[in-house]
């Protein structure tokens, strides 16, 4: 516990932060918004929390908005993919919010390091998208292969360290992000459409070609390609067979050889760089990379593609060790994360909220209508942090949420075979 | 002389023991016991399992590995040795004040005030396929494509090794080339000998520790390197390091062990073999 103020301990300022808070709700109240403000708990004030993750969703701007809001301490850590399941697995103490993926999660959550949260005290849990409770995103809708998120959101009680096929009062993560990812390329160095996965594969892209290498993504890049190709069909590209994988990294490693890699990236700013420079044309990326590449001022296309989309999730978990006013902190926080001013700051990189109905009250409705439903932008788009993206006019690669996500083929995974799976890519990537 | 007491002896040798003992034999000794542990996806445990040696010794991939490595190793080290030498011996040999000596000698530190990270990165730009470099060359006109070898291969890992470590053998080389007895180069003057024979008969063999401290500092740095590898090599590059930091981020704590047990008597080979060559205890 790090120095909470008395809950009755209101300085003069507090009440003129506060009250101004009040007014300003009013204001957006009358537009008919129920709900807001929320008067966040008081007594969680000065309390410091460590949260660590990506640097895609560990950003300055949500500490110092927790801080304006909650008073809380938020300190960030931003890591690569694989540095954040170590994390949780070997320095069990030395966080106390996780901002994971569940693939991560499914590898993790065994280890018994992070605690369950209680869906009673989660405010929004009715505003959470389908994908993260029955794994449905519409009613019809069928699910993609791998590690869905919904597989691994639920557990059986307050220290199962397994998953429960069906829906309980036990939340493994609180869901606060996901996409669907697809290639990046700059338009302007290929100079012609480019609509399937196999163009990674491209000779025409000898040396200007790259590859995420963290294994339980890139196996997924790959397979989407290797399967668009008619050279391996699977039966299951998110759990695969020991020969699935073997014919997979051949092709991979074939490749390699003949040159078709410029480099393989690991973290997102060496995507951007990768990308900006014109050292690669045609490259695995995430969304927020492509938003850093077009802000600065250069052609760079989320291109969807026929065979459909890789999907992943992100949501935050709570450390084993958090307890009393901390544990409060921390239900507090989520909720907060849940509310929409996260949620908007989100989906103005091109992420999902997890929570698509709050973060809507935080954009604007042409920022709504560009990034969710894919309507063409009225005004400028401008990203988080100032710069402008897109001009008026502009539509979103790949269209609405439903057209994007509706076309999910697989979700990141871990498999049966990882620990081959893992041998195999170690091989690749040292071939 | 008197006999000391057990006790002062045992209190004198006390500091470097501690020191050794915590810094050195106790992790070395924790990744050997964990060399033969097992583990899963997500968890390491105690065991003994032959298995992570096997897995290491028995891919041809660890071995295409240290092949490569070797390669780094060798290359770097005979750029350095070429490099170090000459600006040792223009500074020993051709600089005739002690100032300027030390003026110039710390010019040469002055990259090291930056992080080795900086440095490299910084060849990046440089080197890129719409690089400065690569620009420069095709607005004289000296080429048509960009050269793409420049980045991303063996050649930008080598070009940042030889940057980050030709100190390394400067210094030692520089100070072996002091002690030398400027008599004896006078002598073998007198005796007829013309530079190269100066060179290969008097200032070589007297450097003999000096290139020898260099090379063990060179090529340890290099074969237990992973961050230059990977960096300049776009992480398609191999090297012993990087096998290791691949597994350890992966969570294969004991693997990575194995491989560590193994560099760690592959480099102890490697640099007995270079005291095979020069008998520092006795040129010291």
């Amino acid at each position: 516990m790090k120095n909470p103020t008395t809950p009755n301990s209101l300085s003069r300022r507090d009440l003129l932060k506060r009250g101004s808070a009040v007014a300003l709700g009013a204001a957006v109240g009358s537009q008919a918004i129920t709900g807001f403000p929320t008067i966040w708990a008081q007594n969680i004030k000065n309390v410091t929390l460590r949260q660590f993750g990506t640097g895609v969703s560990n950003i300055n701007a949500i500490a110092q908005k927790a801080k304006e809001d909650l008073g809380i301490n938020l300190e960030l850590t931003a890591l690569d993919t694989d540095a954040t399941a170590q994390r949780v697995v070997t320095q069990p103490k030395s966080f106390d919010i996780a901002d994971i993926e569940y693939f991560t999660l499914k590898k993790v959550w065994p280890s018994g390091n992070m605690q369950p949260m209680d869906i009673s005290k989660l405010k929004y849990f009715d505003k959470i998208a389908g994908t993260f409770k029955d794994g449905k995103l519409t009613p019809s809708s069928t699910i993609a292969q791998g590690t869905a998120p919904h597989t691994v959101s639920f557990t059986d009680g307050p220290n199962s360290k397994s998953f429960s096929k069906s829906m309980t009062n036990w939340y493994t993560m609180v869901p606060t992000i996901y996409n669907a990812d697809t290639l990046g390329i700059r338009p302007d160095l290929i100079g012609r459409p480019i609509n399937s996965w196999t163009e990674l594969l491209n000779p025409e892209f000898k040396g200007k070609a790259s590859i995420l290498n963290i294994s339980s993504i890139g196996i997924m890049d790959a397979a989407m390609v290797c399967e668009a190709m008619g050279e391996v069909q699977y039966g299951d590209k998110g759990n695969m067979t020991k020969e699935e994988i073997d014919k997979t990294m051949a092709i991979f490693t074939e490749a390699k050889k003949a040159g078709q890699f410029r480099a393989f990236w690991k973290t997102f700013d060496e995507s951007v760089n990768l990308m900006a420079s014109g050292e690669v044309v045609i490259q695995s990326m995430w969304s927020p990379a492509i938003t850093k590449v077009r802000s600065m001022g250069l052609p760079c296309v989320y291109q969807p593609l026929k065979e459909g989309y890789r999907s992943w999730g992100g949501g935050l978990g709570l450390a084993r060790n958090l307890s009393g006013l901390e544990l409060d902190a921390a239900y507090e926080y989520i909720n907060w994360y849940l509310s929409g001013w996260v949620g908007g700051l989100l989906m103005r990189q091109g992420y999902y909220s997890a929570a698509p109905e709050t973060s809507k009250l935080h954009m604007s409705d042409d920022e709504w209508g560009f990034w969710y439903e894919g309507k063409a932008a009225k005004n400028d788009i401008i990203d988080p942090f100032g710069n402008k993206m897109e001009p008026a006019g502009a539509v979103r690669d790949g269209g609405s949420f439903l057209e994007r996500m509706g076309n999910v083929k697989c979700w990141n995974s871990v498999m049966d075979e990882n620990r081959y799976m893992v041998r195999k890519w170690n091989e690749f990537i040292a071939a | 002389m008197n006999r000391q007491s057990p006790l002062s002896t045992l209190l004198q040798i006390s500091p470097i023991s501690l020191i050794l003992g915590f810094f050195l034999v106790l992790p070395i000794g924790t990744i050997l016991i964990v060399s033969f542990w097992d583990y899963n996806d997500f968890s390491f445990f105690p065991d003994f399992v032959w298995t992570n040696y096997s897995d290491a010794l028995g891919s041809n991939v660890t071995y295409k590995t240290y092949l490569n490595t070797f390669w780094y190793a060798g290359l770097t080290w005979l750029c350095t040795f070429l490099v170090g030498f000459t600006v040792a011996y223009f500074l020993a040999f051709h600089i005739h004040t002690t100032r300027w000596q030390i003026v110039l000698f710390l010019i040469c530190t002055i990259p090291f005030w930056t992080s080795n990270i900086i440095r490299m990165i910084s060849w990046i730009p440089f080197l890129g396929r719409n690089g400065v470099f690569n620009t420069m060359l095709q607005s004289i006109g000296l080429i048509d494509e960009p050269l793409e070898f420049l980045l991303f291969s063996d050649f930008s890992i080598v070009l940042a090794f030889v940057h980050l470590y030709a100190l390394f053998m400067v210094v030692p080389i520089f100070n072996s080339m002091m002690r030398i007895d400027r008599s004896l180069i006078e002598a073998a003057i007198d005796g007829g000998a013309n530079g190269w024979q100066m060179l290969t008969n008097v200032v070589i063999p007297l450097c003999k520790p000096g290139i020898a401290i260099g090379s063990i500092f060179v090529v340890t740095l290099v074969m237990g390197d992973y961050i230059t590898v990977r960096l300049m090599g776009g992480g398609q590059r191999a090297s012993v390091g990087v096998m290791m930091w691949n597994e350890i981020s992966l969570l294969l704590y004991p693997a990575a062990a194995a491989h560590a047990v193994v560099l760690l008597a592959v480099v102890l080979i490697m640099v007995s073999l270079m005291m095979r060559v020069v008998d520092l205890k006795k040129e010291l």
